[in-house]
């Protein structure tokens, strides 16, 4: 116990002063999964409109294979992104194998299924009222769209920061495709991982300190926005 | 016309909504669409207001046919708004709700100004434009919808039940403003209601609806004096309603000989109103009257008058009196007596 409250209280020293490496990973972390989330979102919530705004054969069965992807093992997308960009896959070309770039690869993809249903939940929440409302008042397709896109944001906004918290947290990806190299592809939760493994616990818990805060920070910023939903 | 539907039909999910649905609406009507509940009025309204299309058949506005889809028809919508059964607003204040529609059609922002200023004073809510639409009670809601609606200027405004949800004083209020508006602006009114009062407190013209299909148009009067099925005599109040064979000498129903005015021959409907029909304790016999002996079934109050029900054989008739002539008739349950009406009163369809 008294080792455990030892290493707190360094991992706490390195917090404070401001342990380059520790800092180094978390910042390349949040810069993977920001990225990752963003390049998601920018797909993603407009493949949602187009799932939610259009009727098709399979729309309810489609929809239910996305949900079910929200729970997709880490690990598993890790080794079809990873079947795809090594030298033998049909990507392998592209040299992205253990690059920062093949971890937001994976995490795009990861947290697709997040934004995607999310998205849909949050569009279909408005009900036909404000899209009606919107066309009855003279828009156009895309208008329509966009103002039922910017009612629902805030459920929308949740959707992406979902997808964040589940890319940051993420390990599989992060160690399958981007080989935990020191300095350029070792983000937070890789370096736990290997952290543990070699005895340095009290930079693990340094590390896990900062995982745990952005998750919070994560989970706060979502409460308030469904606070404000509820108005 | 500015609005003409021609054989529309509507289907969903195995389920005929409307069928063979022809109407058309004339420039600066109000048009008041009337059925029960669940009979296909919103549908309609749908497709007039090109918020749906139609299984089959035609919409024509503003002198053209509206295709399927294309820039031709969002051209056409943009020219007439609908406000839906139960409007709701766009977060934000009343001003940016207000402003929605002209902002979409890229109208400059001074412009914009003025018109939201002058639309929010024609509806009452001067003041208003700063509020928070989360705050507002259902009067004021259902009056920024409308400014909404007006600020465009559309040729066509389309209101779906607009009083549905709303006390009576609401009610009163919000009929009354929407017949100043028709007056002030021109604009052709469509509206939809299962309360035959409000059409006719401000209708022009309008037509009644039936399981999805017309059951009859025309002018108000029209519609609510010479109803031509037993369902519009039900619809429009008319009680009495019974089926007759027309003959020369009057009509029979119910093996009762009717007098009447209409020329009619062969199989139809009478219908006489309560109100026409005069009851009395002893039997006056006149020319132009009919008369009928029977006996009281029911006395009921409704309202500030009584309904009368008498059984003269196979016909119940139901009379209508006021609480001072059932006084001076003593008028009770089980009572023999004697009802007259004249045969000009009768509705022959």
């Amino acid at each position: 116990m008294t080792q455990l409250l030892e290493a707190f209280q360094i991992a706490l020293n390195m917090i404070i002063s401001g342990d380059p490496v520790v800092f180094s990973i978390a910042f390349r972390t949040l810069m993977i999964s920001l990225t990752a989330t963003l390049v998601s979102a920018f797909i993603f919530i407009p493949v949602a409109c187009l799932i939610h705004f259009n009727q098709f054969r399979g729309k309810k069965f489609l929809v239910s294979i996305i949900q079910t992807l929200f729970s997709v093992p880490t690990v598993l997308v890790g080794m079809l992104v990873f079947l795809f960009i090594s030298r033998a896959g049909p990507l392998g070309n592209l040299g992205m194998l253990f690059t920062p770039g093949a971890i937001v690869l994976g995490e795009v993809l990861l947290i697709a299924p997040i934004i995607t249903g999310l998205t849909i939940s949050a569009l279909s929440g408005m009900g036909r009222e404000i899209p009606d409302t919107a066309l009855s008042l003279g828009a156009g397709q895309l208008q329509m769209v966009l103002k039922v896109l910017s009612e629902s944001r805030y459920m929308v906004l949740t959707a992406v920061l979902m997808g964040f918290g589940r890319a940051v947290s993420e390990i599989g990806v992060a160690i399958i495709v981007g080989g935990n190299i020191s300095g350029y592809t070792r983000t937070l939760t890789t370096a736990i991982a290997l952290g543990v493994g070699q005895g340095e616990i009290a930079a693990s818990i340094a590390l896990g300190i900062i995982l745990l805060s952005l998750a919070m920070i994560v989970s706060l910023t979502v409460s308030t926005l469904q606070h404000s939903v509820k108005r | 016309m500015i609005l003409e539907l021609e054989n529309i039909s509507q289907a969903k999910n195995g389920h005929q909504i409307l069928s063979d649905v022809n109407l058309s609406v004339s420039r600066g009507a109000f048009f008041v669409l009337m059925g029960p509940t669940g009979c296909g009025k919103t549908s309609l309204l749908r497709i007039a207001g090109l918020l749906d299309k139609p299984s089959s058949g035609r919409v024509m506005c503003f002198d053209r046919l509206i295709p399927l889809r294309g820039k031709e028809r969002l051209q056409a919508r943009r020219r007439m708004v609908t406000l839906l059964q139960r409007p709701v607003l766009f977060r934000g204040s009343v001003f940016s709700n207000v402003e929605w529609g002209l902002r979409i059609r890229g109208i400059p922002l001074n412009e914009i100004n003025t018109k939201v200023l002058r639309v929010l004073e024609l509806v009452d809510l001067e003041g208003y434009g700063d509020r928070d639409s989360g705050t507002l009670s259902g009067g004021e809601l259902q009056r920024v919808a409308l400014a909404r609606a007006l600020v465009i200027e559309p040729s066509v405004l389309i209101l779906d039940e607009p009083t549905t949800s709303l006390d009576p004083n609401l009610r009163f209020d919000l009929l009354r403003r929407l017949r100043d508006l028709h007056s002030k602006t021109g604009i052709t009114f469509i509206m939809a209601t299962h309360d035959f009062t409000d059409a006719l407190s401000i209708g022009t013209t309008g037509a009644v609806m039936r399981n999805g299909r017309i059951e009859q148009t025309g002018t108000i009067d029209e519609i609510f004096y010479s109803p031509k099925t037993p369902f519009m005599a039900s619809f429009v109040g008319m009680r009495n309603v019974f089926p007759a064979e027309f003959r020369e000498d009057g009509a029979v129903a119910g093996g009762h000989l009717v007098r009447h005015t209409s020329d009619k021959r062969g199989h139809g409907f009478l219908a006489i109103p309560p109100e026409a029909i005069v009851v009395s304790r002893k039997t006056t016999v006149t020319s132009e009257r009919n008369h009928f002996i029977g006996t009281i079934e029911s006395v009921e109050r409704t309202g500030s008058i009584f309904s009368i029900s008498v059984s003269c054989g196979n016909l119940i008739m139901i009379s209508s009196i006021t609480r001072s002539a059932l006084t001076e008739l003593d008028l009770t349950e089980g009572q023999e007596v004697c009802i007259s009406f004249k045969a000009s009163a009768v509705h022959v369809f």
